[in-house]
């Protein structure tokens, strides 16, 4: 077993111990762990960010292979618990938190209390439009990074991230509809999951240094 | 003038956050409207009215995580 200090030495000298410490001592929480959440949380995981809230109620099947970050034996687990499992293969270290909730107006104001970062990782476009708005609402301290439009394959150079306002970001081509039958696949998926990620690098860079 | 998703847009007097969003063909279950890089909530669309000047987002949310 790889001890907590080696890994730590290692993130260290790709990020630098500055950054490393940082990197550490932040956290997020991801609300749907689907195509963009899943790759989101793997991203954070492998940057060494310590403490990750993940949030879904719904269960790993077996079309989710296609782009989300779960493996055959864990169709039927929930995602909270095979994406935890996978996570802590990356880093055993990290401080996971889940919740296997549905994510309602009712309960955001609970769940996301104490996380500063937050990153929408829904599917459906009316539960995306829910957590913005109650988050914008009620933490508009909080840094809300969301996502909108990865569907379909090509056209890499689309999906972009935009600063909508000082707290509020949304990543994504903004157009293309899964709900319009356009195909997700693992690739636009990533793209756009790792345009979140990478944005919640740097405002914790930003924000913690 | 009033400024919608950084392009300058003409309005009448008295205009709202809702009649403005039907008005654009938005489903209100699917966006976030922020007025003046504040948000407003959906109970309040019927009663924010918009003024001269006022500078709007409006986000429109699309399927697909």
């Amino acid at each position: 077993m790889v001890t907590r200090q080696e890994l730590n030495d290692a993130l260290a000298e790709r990020h630098g111990g500055k950054l490393q410490e940082i990197f550490s001592r932040a956290g997020a929480a991801i609300a749907g762990l689907g195509g963009l959440g899943s790759n989101v949380a793997f991203n954070l995981a492998r940057t060494g960010i310590g403490h990750l809230h993940l949030i879904d109620f719904d269960r790993v099947d077996i079309t989710n292979l296609n782009r989300q970050q779960y493996f055959i034996h864990q169709i039927g687990m929930y995602k909270t618990e095979a994406l935890k499992e996978n996570l802590l293969k990356i880093n055993p270290y990290l401080d996971i938190h889940t919740d296997c909730v549905k994510v309602e107006e009712g309960n955001v104001r609970e769940l996301l209390a104490e996380d500063r970062y937050i990153c929408e990782a829904f599917d459906k476009a009316e539960n995306k439009a829910m957590l913005v708005n109650t988050v914008l609402e009620y933490f508009p301290e909080k840094y809300l990074v969301a996502a909108s439009g990865m569907a379909g394959v090509g056209e890499s150079n689309r999906i972009r991230t935009r600063k909508v306002t000082e707290h509020f970001y949304l990543c994504g081509d903004g157009t293309s509809d899964a709900e319009e039958g356009i195909c997700l696949t693992a690739a636009r998926a990533a793209l756009c999951a790792a345009h979140q990620a990478n944005l919640i690098v740097s405002l914790i860079l930003e924000n913690e240094s | 003038m009033i400024r919608v998703n950084g392009t300058e847009e003409a309005y009448y007097e008295g205009l709202t956050v809702m009649e403005y969003v039907r008005a654009k063909g938005y489903r209100t279950n699917r966006i976030a409207v922020e007025k003046n890089g504040e948000i407003v909530p959906k109970s309040a669309y019927e009663s924010t009215v918009i003024k001269d000047g006022d500078s709007l987002e409006v986000v429109s949310f699309v399927g697909g995580g």
